[in-house]
């Protein structure tokens, strides 16, 4: 990217500093107009506990209900509605693997790659997921549809193997039953 | 029926596969919410904790502290004034583990009563149940279940007319492992990354904000009503002589096994019946290789071990620990130095990365396990994956997490050493064929 800026301009033999950090900074944060459902439903959440703070994750969770992920400009904002700094806000985004700072698509499919899925046809599964929506984990389908990812045990060790597609927990997962089983989801 | 299993299955009684759980109106039928009217109305909270002390109920989230002794940690009202809180651990993500889940989805008002006696017993002011955001079907149940437990004065203002006050909410995570450890728990019912803290101080005198906070498995806190409502004795028995332990224990079976499932029986219970009997056996053509006792933090058990009786003492004594009591069956089909390598990729990606040892130690030791499974390995890879079992052994790291990502390894090495050898001795053939041409 800051190629493609220090290419585009044409007196720029000298790459400065100031231009790289410039060209790499953050989005503008003004983008992001929280609306006034999702203030409500995270001035909710802080009645449920003795301090503000603990409605971080709430909030997070609220934003990404609406937008599917967490946009860069919603984190100052949550920041504000619950009284903390923007960069503990982003701690707190950036740690847990359910809030995601990347866009999804319409659909995230989260395989269990723990032990007892991986007993039971892991692998197997997981490649005809990938053969069928051409995708690895961790990437989204060039028509927005799904995205891909691992998960920890689900919790649903004796029907394994198990995958969630978005709320719905499927078990006993076979490479057979995938192509099916992906077309409930649009 | 209902009244017999009630009698030795008081866990999974009012469970009926298939069924929608009772609510408040069936479950009141049913026996429910006895245990908090007789424990409001005729037992002080010392009472209560004393019962479930002589009970000899053991925390069911794998550690096997004993809960009434975690409660009697909590300083006297008068000694600290205030707030107080009680929080479930409902954040299930012990690989292998399966039961809190069906204790949450299937019978809510069994663990919302269950806070009510238990939060009694502490004098809490606020409790919370930290469940895992994936439990979609948990939450919502327990949500109804509390909402109707509020209507009917069970939570809330002045429960009962007892002049105790308490409120239930149900937190949803957003993922990460770590968060099943009690002190990162708390930090992440904070609000704040869910890294461990140091302890002491324990969450008994210290733990959310500041105040003392009893973190307990969904589980344990089932018990408790039952323990109020049928005495201490009576729990005891339910071992039917089989351990030291009181009570039942929800026994399960995962991998590949004829009948994967969970089960209800007495503390005590052979590994043998829960996987011959109830789990009908490996499946056709498949033989048990090694098995873990109770989820990934534990060390492999071999079929010779499958007579001991799964309580925690027995099971630490053959060098494993039960965990959290639902066995793992590895069949002859597979490679441990894969297994193992699975097992330590889940750690690795759930370390929280608060200290080094853990941060760094366990990316290196699946490296190392992902080079010898490609048939990579070198000479001294064993011995290093060796000195990780001791550089990560319990004390060095901040939490118990990586030590728990070393006990899988460690008796993995002690019982399958040939397999990791075996990887190992390919790059030296390799060498050789090199050399000779």
């Amino acid at each position: 990217m800051s190629t493609a800026n220090s290419s585009s301009n044409p007196s720029a033999d000298v790459i400065k500093l100031a231009d790289l950090v410039a060209s790499a900074s953050l989005p503008p944060t003004d983008g992001y107009v929280m609306s006034d459902e999702e203030r409500h439903e995270i001035e909710e959440c802080l009645h449920h506990y003795d301090d503000n703070r603990a409605a971080s994750i709430d909030a997070l969770k609220i934003v990404q209900k609406k937008h599917g992920w967490v946009p860069d400009g919603a984190i100052a904002e949550i920041g504000k509605a619950i009284g903390i700094p923007a960069a503990d806000v982003e701690g707190v985004a950036t740690f847990y693997n359910l809030i995601f700072r990347r866009p999804v698509g319409r659909n995230v499919i989260k395989i269990c790659d723990s032990i007892s899925c991986y007993l039971t046809g892991y692998d197997e599964v997981r490649n005809a997921i990938s053969a069928h929506l051409r995708i690895n984990l961790g990437q989204t389908t060039p028509d927005n549809r799904f995205t891909l990812l691992p998960i920890c045990c689900l919790g649903a060790c004796d029907k394994g193997p198990v995958a969630m597609i978005n709320d719905d927990t499927h078990g006993n997962l076979s490479p057979d039953t995938i192509p099916a089983l992906l077309e409930q989801y649009k | 029926m209902t009244a017999d299993l009630s009698e030795t299955k008081p866990l999974t009684a009012r469970i009926v596969a298939g069924r929608a759980p009772l609510n408040l109106k069936e479950y009141e039928a049913a026996g429910g919410y006895r245990a908090v009217r007789k424990a409001l109305k005729e037992l002080t909270p010392a009472d209560v904790t004393k019962a479930v002390k002589d009970a000899n109920l053991r925390g069911r989230g794998g550690a096997g502290f004993p809960t009434g002794v975690k409660w009697g940690l909590v300083p006297s009202l008068e000694k600290a004034p205030g707030s107080r809180y009680l929080v479930c651990n409902a954040d299930e993500m012990e690989p292998g583990t399966f039961k809190d889940r069906l204790l949450m989805e299937s019978d809510p008002h069994q663990l919302v009563e269950a806070m009510i006696v238990a939060g009694y017993a502490i004098q809490a002011t606020r409790s919370y149940i930290f469940l895992r955001g994936e439990y979609v079907t948990a939450a919502k149940h327990l949500n109804a279940a509390i909402a109707e437990a509020q209507s009917a004065g069970y939570l809330g203002r002045d429960i009962l007319g007892s002049g105790w006050s308490m409120d239930l909410h149900v937190h949803t995570g957003a993922g990460r492992y770590i968060c099943g450890e009690e002190t990162a728990l708390i930090n992440s019912l904070e609000g704040r990354r869910a890294n461990p803290r140091a302890k002491p101080p324990f969450p008994a005198i210290a733990g959310l904000w500041g105040r003392p906070t009893v973190v307990n498995n969904v589980e344990s806190l089932c018990n408790v009503p039952h323990i109020v409502n049928n005495g201490s004795a009576w729990f005891l028995g339910l071992n039917q002589g089989k351990s030291k332990d009181g009570g039942t224990k929800l026994y399960g079976c995962s991998g590949r096994a004829k009948r994967t499932g969970i089960w209800e029986l007495p503390i005590g219970t052979s590994a043998r019946e829960i996987l011959e009997e109830h789990a009908g056996g490996m499946k056709d053509g498949l033989k048990l290789k090694a098995w873990l006792p109770g989820g990934a933090s534990t060390d492999f058990l071999m079929p010779e071990h499958l007579d001991l009786a799964m309580d925690f003492d027995t099971i630490a004594k053959a060098g494993s620990r039960m965990g959290t009591g639902l066995l793992t069956v590895v069949d002859d089909r597979q490679n441990m130095v894969s297994v193992v390598r699975n097992l330590e990729d889940f750690f690795a990606r759930e370390s929280c990365g608060w200290c080094t040892p853990c941060r760094d130690g366990l990316p290196w030791t699946y490296k190392t396990l992902v080079a010898m499974e490609k048939g990579e390995g070198r000479p001294g890879d064993i011995e290093q994956l060796e000195k990780m079992t001791r550089f990560l052994a319990p004390g060095r790291p901040f939490c118990a997490h990586a030590p728990g990502a070393m006990e899988p390894l460690q008796s993995a090495l002690k019982f399958f050493r040939g397999e990791f050898e075996a990887t190992i001795k390919k790059i030296d053939q390799t060498t050789a064929a090199h050399a000779a041409a």
